[in-house]
Parts: structure tokens; sequence; C-alpha cells
């Protein structure tokens, strides 16, 4: 089916108009378990890319490989011209390629603006002998507690500035260190799992934050399970199973695509399985009171 | 038993040149733990390189006392990059494993025989300071009041330590109030966050263990310019804990809690040595013999510092939100 984001027809692991990361075949082992076997994989500019599959799938660990986080077995990967296999984690990050985890990396014990602050680049205070120098950098801090503020307030984290991280609840949490991955306006941001333990009145905020960064030319790719979600804000999905990319395509054609029926909702997908352990549950526990 | 002389004793003690050494690397181990999370266990040896640092300088190499003083320090410069190159990758408790038997390593080395030509062996080294007493600009006399008197040399030391107290604190504030500070706390919370975020977490540790290396280096030389020798046995692993102690004590990511927390120490560990001596000597304390006494008194301290751990782990001046054990 034609689109204007592959060159030809969707396929696993097909050619992009204006691919901003290509990936070739890149492994990574865990003992005899393949938890990545990546063949060829391109991500669109300027589009917001979906990464599902069951848990297990390898997309986080995809994403550690990516980021330099994990080193993978085999394979190169090219982001915006350059080869980033075994370049180090923080290398990739002032690249523009800024990443969040799974579960919530929020500096608990720093205050939220302090977590923001801390999501600027190039801050010349954070180089030791120069930060005996305030003049050096104060005006840089300013500018930059300045850009915290304006985002904290589109996040709607105004109100907890000086509060530490850790006085936020999960969702504010996620929101957080997603601003503070903004901070540095990056080219290519990659979320794992935006959305789990957001409620959802949250949710939708945060889906008009990842299509505004859209907006502003910002490349997003993200891992996330709920199908609503996905359906609602990418334009292209990419579908891991066991490890290996096995369906692409915008949204709408993915979703009916039988292999990713198979691999992610599962054969039995229309089938309410709930009713059975309903069913059992109650009965034992009533018994155990007498 | 004479109170007032317990008091005048104990009162002393608040600023001996001796606490002020203590104050020192415990500042150093706060720039390692507290503020960037690593959990150093070998403290000793940092200060024990400051003091063979200086005295070799002075003995060996014939070097006047301000350039040993900076010898002393570009030694624990050296001692950081070794230890940390290869052990920063680690995490925190095999850092303390690590560091605790870095520690070991050099006090071993500074008492083989091997090389008691510069070391002094177990013998250590002595006779360093008279170009340090020969600078002391004070005529001879007494200076000071009540328990705060001291003869012109003792007041020197004690001006000299306590200066290099102040001046490093100073120093730890305003570096800990920078940017550079921040990413340190940063990566005390979560280093692959601030990885994340575009930081190189271990050029920004290993700076950190650098530091606070120097600061305990100069804790060490404060140490053997007030006791005029210096010996193997002086660093072993209850040197570290009792900075870990003083530090604690006070408050693991503050300035003032080492500073606080080391006077204090030394002000209960006098009282109750002289207190508990007191009353063995006049029969009130029938079961203990005089030399048990020192060893009581650090099982008080040690249960003091269970109690504090458990009680109040963010230390006297801690903000309790900020500094946990939380690994």
């Amino acid at each position: 089916m034609a689109n204007n984001i592959s060159v030809g027809a969707a396929a696993p692991g097909c050619k992009k108009v204006d691919p901003i990361l290509v990936a070739d075949n890149v492994t990574r082992q865990f003992g005899g378990l393949t938890a990545v076997d990546v063949a060829h994989l391109e991500i669109p500019r300027g589009q917001i890319t979906a990464l599902i599959g069951p848990n297990g799938a390898g997309k986080t660990t995809l994403f550690n490989l990516l980021t330099g986080f994990d080193k993978p077995n085999t394979g190169t990967w090219i982001y915006d011209g350059k080869n980033l296999a075994g370049v180090s984690s923080y290398k990739v990050a002032r690249l523009g390629m800024v990443r969040t985890f799974q579960l919530t990396k929020a500096l608990s014990l720093l205050t939220v603006i302090d977590n923001m602050r801390l999501g600027a680049q190039d801050q010349p205070g954070e180089n030791f002998l120069r930060s005996f120098l305030k003049p050096l950098w104060i005006k840089y801090e300013n500018q930059i507690t300045e850009k915290a503020d304006e985002l904290l307030k589109r996040f709607k984290l105004d109100a907890k500035r000086e509060d530490y991280a850790a006085a936020l609840s999960g969702g504010q949490r996620k929101l957080l260190e997603m601003a503070r991955a903004l901070m540095s306006d990056p080219k290519l941001v990659m979320l794992d799992e935006p959305m789990a333990g957001v409620n959802p009145a949250l949710t939708q905020s945060l889906l008009e934050h990842i299509k505004d960064l859209k907006k502003n030319g910002t490349t997003v790719l993200f891992v996330e399970h709920d199908m609503h979600m996905v359906r609602h804000i990418s334009d292209w999905v990419v579908v891991m199973a066991e490890g290996k990319i096995v369906a692409e395509g915008p949204p709408a054609v993915v979703m009916k695509d039988q292999a990713v029926i198979d691999a992610y909702l599962g054969a039995h997908a229309d089938t309410d399985l709930g009713t059975v352990s309903i069913k059992t549950i109650p009965a034992k526990s009533t018994k155990e009171k007498k | 038993m004479d109170w007032l002389a317990i008091f005048n004793l104990a009162l002393g003690e608040l600023i001996s040149p001796l606490t002020a050494a203590y104050i020192l690397c415990a500042l150093g181990l706060a720039v390692h733990f507290g503020f960037t999370g690593l959990m150093n266990f070998g403290q000793a040896a940092f200060a024990a390189v400051g003091a063979y640092g200086l005295a070799i300088g002075i003995l060996t190499f014939s070097m006047p006392t301000w350039a040993a003083v900076l010898f002393g320090m570009a030694c624990a410069v050296v001692f950081a990059l070794i230890l940390g190159i290869p052990t920063l990758r680690l995490r925190a408790d095999y850092l303390a494993i690590v560091t605790i038997a870095a520690a070991e390593i050099f006090r071993y080395l500074m008492l083989t025989s091997g090389f008691s030509g510069v070391t002094g062996g177990s013998a250590g080294l002595s006779a360093f300071n008279t170009e340090f007493r020969q600078l002391n600009p004070f005529p001879d006399g007494n200076y000071g009041f009540g328990p705060f008197t001291f003869r012109e040399e003792e007041l020197w030391m004690r001006i000299v330590g306590w200066s290099a107290v102040v001046l490093a604190a100073l120093f730890v504030m305003f570096v800990m109030r920078s940017p550079w500070g921040r990413v340190l706390r940063g990566i005390r919370e979560d280093e692959d966050a601030v990885r994340s975020l575009g930081k190189n977490v271990f050029a920004y540790k290993l700076q950190a263990l650098i530091i606070g290396g120097v600061i305990a280096a100069l804790g060490g030389m404060i140490f053997v310019l007030n006791l005029s020798n210096v010996q193997p046995a002086s660093w072993g692993t209850n040197f570290t804990f009792m900075i870990w102690t003083v530090l604690l004590l006070g408050g693991a990511a503050t300035i003032l809690g080492p500073i606080v927390g080391g006077m204090l120490f030394f002000l209960l560990l006098t009282l109750t040595q002289s207190i508990i001596g007191g009353l063995v000597d006049i029969g009130v304390i029938n079961f203990l013999s005089p030399p048990q006494v020192g060893q009581v008194r650090f099982l008080i301290i040690g249960l003091a510092l269970m109690a504090l751990v458990i009680f109040r782990p963010q230390g006297i001046f801690g903000n309790k939100k900020e500094m946990q054990f939380n690994g």
C-alpha cells in the first residue's frame, strides 16, 4: 500500500524517504537467548514512530543498544550520518538523541527545577575549573532556568518547582522525565513506555505534548502497549516479536496485519479470558473466612 | 573526680589539631559519599598518602615544606587515578570492597621492610617538621584563656589546621553550589539518568574522587604534623570508620555537618574516656580495669553510631529528605 513515509510498499525493514536512524544487523544475545536480531530498520525523520510488540520482544533492549546503554554482539547503526556503534551513551545524548526510561529515573533528592536544569547541555559551569567563575556560567544558568520554567508550565509541573522529585506522583515523574529530556532540544526523542502508570487525564495532555514535539520538527520513537495511543498519534508503527521486526507500516494498516495479530494480540484476541478467574477466586476466599 | 579538669580537657579537644585532621578527612568523604554517592571505605589511605607524601618529600627529596605539601596533594591525585580508573565503573557496594582493600594494600606497602629506606617501615618517619616549627610566627609564651591556653607551637599548629578546615569547607561549599556540584548530586541519585542527559559520569566521579582525596590528604598532613611522626599503624580501617562516624554524625550531604560532627565526636570521646576512667579510679565501676576503659568508650560510640543511622540517617544537620541510606 502506498504511503509518503516509506520508499515503495511498507514491509519489515523497508527503506524510508528520509531516515534519521538506520540500523543494520543489530543482534544482542543474553546467554543462549537472542533478545534482539534486527536485520534492517529505518526510523523516518520528523515523524512519530511507535515500536510495539509483546513483553520480551526486545523493544527496550533495542533502545538500550541504540542509545549506548548496552553493547550489541554485532551491528552498526547510523544516526544523522554518524556511525554510533560503540559510542558511549553520554555522547549519543550530546548528539541530540535523548531517551527516557521505562522505570522512571527522576533524580529523587534533587528539586524539580534542578532536575530540569540538569537536562540542559553545554552548561559551562558543569566543567570543574569553570565552576569557580560564576560570571562564566550565571548568564547561561538564567537562560536555562527560564527555559525550564517554560517547560514546567507546559507540563503543568510549575507548582512543584521547588519540591524534591521524590515528592511527585508516578505520572508526574514521567512528565518530569520527558520535560527534562526536552531541555536539550533533542533531534530524536526515544520514549520508553511514556504512558505506563499515567492516569487517563494526564494521558491526554501527554499525547498533546508528543504531537507538539512533531510540530517543532523533533522525531519521536516510542515504545508503548496502549493501542489507543499508538493508533491515535503515531505516523508509523514498527512491530517486534522475539527480537525481530515482524511488520511495519501506517498504524491503520499494521493493526490489521495477520503477523501482528498473531504476535501481539494473540490468536485468542477476541476471547474473554477474564470470566474464568473471577468465578473461582471469590468462592475460595469465602471458604477461608469461615 | 576533678570535673573541671575533665571539662577543660574535653573543651580543649574541640579545637585540637587532631579534630581538624579528622574533619578534613570527613569533608573529603562528604564529597565522595554525601554528594557523589561513592562508597569509599578507604579514606584512611588518602590521608596516609598525603602524610607520607609530605614526610617523604621533606626527608627524601629535601623539599621545602610548602613544596612537600603540594607533593603530598599530587600523590593523592595519582592515588585517586590509580584507584578510580579501574573501579569507578563498579556499583557502589563493590566500590566499597575495592577501596577498603586498596587502603590496606597501601598500609602494608608502607610497612614492608623492602622500602624502609624511604618509608621508614614499621618505625615510620619523624623529624620532618623542623621547618614547619621554624615557620611559626608567634614568639614564645602562653596564649588564650581557660581550657584554650596554648604554647606558641600549639597555637601555630591549631591555626594552620583550622585554616585548612575553613578553606576546605568554603571550597566544597562553593563547588557544590555550582552546576558542577549539581551533576554530582544527580549522579548520587541515578547514574544512568545523568548519562542519558549527556554527562560524562565517569569523568565526574573521577574528579569527585580526586577532590575528596586531596582534602583527606591535607587532613593526613595535619595529623602527622601534630604528632611529629608518620606511622603505618595509624592508617588502619579504624581510622576510616572514625571518619565515617564523624561524617554521619553531622550529616553526609552538608558542609557544616562534618565540622560540627568532628568536634562533637572528639568531645564525646574525651568525656566518656575521662568520666568512665574516673569512675573506675574511685571504685564506683569495679568490673572494669583501667585498660578496658578505652575499649568500652569505643563500644559506646559504636552503639551510638548504630542508633544514629537507624533513627537519624541524615545526621544532625542533614535534610532528612536529601540523605538517606537507600543504596
